[in-house]
This record gives structure tokens, sequence and C-alpha cells, in this order.
């Protein structure tokens, strides 16, 4: 009988179903996995290195390339830190655009995050089709900051600006038909309030189609059912957090169990799994897209009613109105200060967490007084997921490795940091 | 408002005095958050007892980071002498030290920990002696201290005690330094290029220079005192 030996397999660092630069050195018995070495720093960039250089305020643009998919939640946890320190509060309305924006965020997170983990798995429809609503929720963000992914939108003290009152429209080009951009433009003739009802009405239906695809789905279920099993208890010892801690069945939420901003005057459910596969991880997300829509209508309906002012009237820390600088000279110089050295922070350390998408993102700042800060620590919660691969793939076979990547929803922009 | 200390804090802060009054002084409470500074070895059993004992039940660690304190309190451009001596953008840097803000030890290692059962948080300050600086590791207690330990290692050079495999993890292969502390250079020491006599990719000291846009400066004019003068007078 010829003798076995067992191989070291390279997978990675550029590999289609690595959901970015993650090189992973495979020992394998046959296609078994014994052992899983993840190196990861292939995108390191030094944010946080970069972050005590800048001033406060220059570092937000930042956040949105850690996770690159999950933009808005990132300057959320950063913004929220700096306004701890100072001890100041947002605007009510400031606040529910935040709430507004995360769940935009966290559904359009989880639709990468779907259509992704269905192609690494072999379904390829899902992927044209997630892709197909995110395109709305990134209109949305072009609206409300005039960029589609790194937003740099919120501020301390607020948000950059309040909602729009109009929407980009398509135009007639040679790839699009007048017949064609009068049936996109349909429900982007009001305000982005109009827009995102719209989007709220048609989601669920989309959901459903999502589900049709896979829930009941045998391959689906064959690919995911008993793959990646996490116990709660090494879930908790393991730094778990968001979908992927309660897909161990914890029921652990940020936005209930310490609600920042106004989720807690919001109506929404967790939904948390049973088993700690892959499937239950997947049935959880797609129900907090569910979820994410309800809120957003709650967002909607609020803002609406509510109009008022997003941002602090504070000069210290956001810049007056060019009108304000033509003629007042308080405001002129204010806007100088500002821009030229920032604000300064008061002494003190604070870790601010919000609940990312993909678990708590936190960011632990610590100040020595001075306009910029003196550490910047982002807690990503993929470092602590990616870190438990090993133990997740152990004894599965190579093609569970890419469905445990996918089911991790791991983004390098994080990670490496 | 925000500066009020949550009861549920003040309560919890007051048992974790009690219960290691032996190890740990006084615990400083900043924006309702709890840190507690324990020394380094002491730092197994404290670790240990908020893990196991059910009135603190920390069970998650949900963070670990180094940070460098030498350049605490440090400064590019001394305010209060700022008419007199002008000031150009682009500064060299001084790194003028205001005194009175300074940190003796150099590096300290920040635990963040989460109880779910409590629902509580809680920050661990530990400061490690010697060049390099040792800490015990606490992989054993919590098994997701292995990656953050060795970024910690990586970033500062702190020296973990037991981790069972200290390797860097967010540099490059064969880098050397650690990048995070305060004394390494924001642009780095060696850049990477294609050589096209040699045929491969070399390193090289850096070329490019770190330019300081806007100086680092404290200013402590009140602005932000204490939350009766907040909000009343801005501008």
């Amino acid at each position: 009988m010829p003798e076995i030996k067992n191989m070291t397999l390279n997978f990675g660092p550029q590999h289609p179903a690595a959901h970015g630069v993650l090189r992973l050195i495979l020992e394998m018995d046959g296609e078994v996995i014994e052992r899983a070495d993840p190196h990861v720093g292939l995108l390191h960039r030094g944010t946080e290195k970069l972050a005590e250089s800048k001033p406060y305020n220059q570092s937000i643009g930042y956040m949105d390339r850690l996770d690159y998919v999950s933009m808005m939640c990132n300057e959320h946890a950063y913004v929220n830190a700096i306004e701890k320190l100072i001890g100041i509060e947002a605007p009510v309305r400031a606040q529910y655009i935040r709430v507004m924006f995360d769940e935009i965020t966290r559904i359009l997170n989880h639709l990468m995050w779907l259509g992704t983990h269905a192609l690494d798995v072999g379904a390829m429809t899902m992927f044209l089709y997630c892709f197909r609503e995110r395109e709305d929720l990134m209109d949305c963000y072009e609206a409300v900051s005039g960029t589609r992914m790194h937003a740099t939108y919120y501020r301390p003290g607020g948000v950059y600006r309040d909602l729009p009152d109009s929407m980009p429209q398509y135009e007639v080009s040679k790839w699009k038909g007048k017949r064609r951009v009068k049936q996109l433009n349909e429900n982007r003739q009001g305000s982005l309030l109009d827009f995102i009802d719209d989007f709220v009405k048609r989601f669920p239906s989309c959901v459903d189609e999502y589900e049709t695809l896979l829930t009941d789905n045998r391959i689906w279920k064959q690919r995911t059912v008993d793959i990646g099993v996490v116990s709660p208890e090494r879930a908790k010892q393991m730094g778990f957090s968001g979908p992927m801690l309660r897909g161990s069945g914890i029921e652990w939420d940020l936005r209930k169990k310490q609600p920042y901003e106004v989720y807690n005057q919001l109506d929404f459910d967790i939904p948390v799994g049973t088993n700690g596969d892959c499937y239950d991880r997947y049935l959880v997300r797609v129900e907090e897209m569910r979820q994410s829509n309800r809120i957003l209508r709650q967002c909607v309906d609020w803002l609406r009613k509510n109009p008022g002012s997003v941002m602090l009237d504070d000069h210290k820390l956001n810049p007056p109105k060019r009108e304000d600088m033509k003629e007042d000279m308080e405001a002129l110089i204010h806007h100088f200060k500002l821009f030229t050295e920032g604000y300064c922070v008061p002494a003190g350390e604070v870790y601010s967490a919000v609940e990312h998408p993909k678990g708590e993102f936190g960011i632990y700042l610590i100040s020595d007084g001075a306009n910029k800060p003196y550490r910047v620590k982002i807690r990503a919660a993929g470092f602590a997921h990616l870190s438990a691969i090993n133990e997740m793939v152990k004894g599965h076979m190579l093609a569970d490795v890419v469905t445990v990547i996918g089911t991790q929803d791991i983004v390098f922009g994080e990670i490496d940091r | 408002m925000i500066h009020g200390i949550d009861p549920a804090v003040d309560n919890l802060c007051a048992r974790l005095e009690e219960r290691f009054s032996e190890v740990t002084g006084h615990c400083e409470i900043i924006v309702d958050q709890i840190i507690m500074n324990i020394p380094a070895d002491a730092l197994i059993e404290v670790a240990t007892a908020l893990r196991a004992e059910e009135e603190f039940a920390f069970d998650q660690l949900m963070d670990l980071c180094g940070v460098d304190y030498s350049a605490y309190g440090e400064v590019d451009w001394q305010t209060q002498t700022a008419t007199s001596s002008g000031f150009s953008r682009a500064v060299e840097s001084h790194a003028l030290k205001i005194a009175s803000q300074a940190i003796d030890k150099r590096f300290a290692i920040i635990y963040q920990l989460l109880s779910l059962k409590n629902n509580q948080r809680l920050r661990l300050r530990v400061f490690a002696d010697g060049e390099p600086p040792v800490i015990p590791s606490v992989v054993s207690i919590w098994n997701s201290a292995d990656w953050y330990e060795r970024e910690a290692f990586d970033l500062f050079g702190v020296l973990f005690d037991g981790h069972p495999d200290l390797r860097r993890i967010l540099t490059d292969y064969g880098f050397i330094g650690h990048p995070f502390r305060k004394d390494f250079p924001l642009e780095g020491n060696v850049e990477v290029r294609y050589d096209e006599e040699k045929g491969r990719v070399i390193y090289q000291p850096v070329t490019i220079e770190n330019r300081v846009l806007v100086p680092r400066v404290i200013r402590d004019d009140g602005r932000f005192g204490s939350p009766e003068i907040e909000g009343s007078d801005h501008a």
C-alpha cells in the first residue's frame, strides 16, 4: 500500500473565494483539513497610526475604508467615541438619520454577503439579484453624501447635511434609451425619503425572492447545514459578536442591550439561531434584513414628521454657514481655526462600540487633550471571527473552507486595518 | 446627561475595588466606563477571577491592544507663545512635553472585557516593564486573545509570556521594527520597488518625507470644561 502523506496547500492570497487578500495555509489529509493557518495583513495600511497624525475630523474618511461594505457604521463608532469624550449628543433628527443609514448599511452589507456567499457555494443568480437592490441603496448614499461608498457623512455633533429634497436622475445615453430612463426614474421623482419609502415597500418581496432560491434549496442546505458548527461556549470564548454569536443561539445585540442613538425607541426583533452552523447564520442574517427594513420604515415616518437641525450649533466643532462667513468676523475665524487646527478633545479615554453588520465594531480612543487622537484602536469584528477559522474548518472538506469564509462575512479592510 | 455616573457602573466599580483591593488601587471612571489598573504579576489571577466569578462573569475579551505612552502630552507647538514666535505650516516636530500630563511607564496593554450575563463592560490596564516589555499571556483564559496578543507583539514589541504561537501578524514577512511605537516614523524605514536590473522587487530606504500639515497642539481653554458651562457660551 502506498504511503499517504499530508499535503500543505496554499490558498490565496489572490483567490476569488477568499473575499479579499487572505492567504490560508491548509494542512490536509487527502481532502480533509487538519489545520488552517491564515496569514493576514496583506492589506495593512496602518490606519490607526495614520489617525494619530491627523486632526480628528480628517480620519472619518478613513473609517469608511475599513470595512468597505458597511461604511457608515464604521464612521458611527468613531464619531460616537469623539462625542462621548467631548460630552455632546447629536440632535434627535441627526440620530434618526444615523440610525436610518446604519440600517441601510446593514442591508447593503448583508446583500453583499448573501450574494458572494451564495456565489462561493455555487448559486450564481443570487449575486445578480442582490446587486440589483444594492444599487438602489448606494444611490441613497450618493444622494446624501455625493459618493456611493466612502461617504464621510457622520460628523461629531450630527451629520454633514440634511436629507436632500430630490434624487439624482438617470440620463439618456447610448446604453439607456428614453423609455428605459423614464422607467428607472419613476421612483426618483420625490425626495430621498420618498425613494427610501418606495424601497422599503418592495424590499420584503425581494427578500422573499432570495429565500425562494435558497432557504429550501437542497444543494444550499447540503452545503451549509452542519458546516462550521460553533457552540455558544466556544463562540463566547473566541470573542464572537453580531450574527456569528446570534447564530450560535446567544441573544445579544448592542442595539437592544446597550442602545445608542434612538434604537430604544424603535420596534424591531433580534433573530437568534439554534445550531450555530452556516445555515443558521444564513437565516439570522436574512431575518436581520427584514428587521432592518422595519426600522427603516419607522425612521422614514419619523423623519417626515419632524424637520429640524441635523448638526449641533457649535462652531468649535463644525463649520459655520458660508453666508455667515461673508459678514461675520467670528464665523470666519471659527472656520479658519477649524480647518487649520481642528478641535481639541479633552484628555481621557473611551471605548465606543456599535452593532456593526458584522458584529461589534469598537473604537478605543485615547486623547491627551490635543487636536489629534493619541491612540485609536479599532476593534474589528472580523478579526476575532477569522482567528477562529482553524477551529471551524478542522475536519471539514476543502470546499467547506470557502463556505466558512463566506459565513464569517470577512472583509479585509477591517481585519488588516 | 452623559456626564452623570450610571449607578450600575458605580456599583461594579465599588465591588471591583473591594474584591481586588490587594492588587489594585482606585478604579477610574471616565464617561461611564471603568478602568482598572493592575500590575502585570497579578494579571492572571485577576483575569481568572473576573471570568470565573458569577458576580463579574466577564466571559468575553472583546479587544486587547497596546499603547505606547512615551509621547503622551507632546505637542509640536506651544500655544502660549504663539503670537511672539509666529507659526509656519509644515513645522518641524519639536516634541514639547507638557510635564503634568506625562505617564512614567511606557507600554501598557489594554483589555476590553464584556460580560454578556450582567451586560457590563470593564477595561483593564496593565503596564509592562522592561525592554522588551513582557506580560503574561491570557490566551488560556480567553482564547480570543490569541491573535490580539500577536497583533500587540507585532505593532508594539510587547512579549506575551505563555503565548503558544507568538508570530507577527499584520506586518510583512521579514519586517523589522514595531511600527506603532511612537519612535517609529510614520513614513516607515524602507520601501519596495521593482528593480529592472536585478529583475526582482527590492527594499530600499524610504524616499518620501513626512510633512506635518496640521501641528499637534493641546489647548486647554475650558471650552469643554464642565457640563454647566458647555452649551451656554458658544461663539
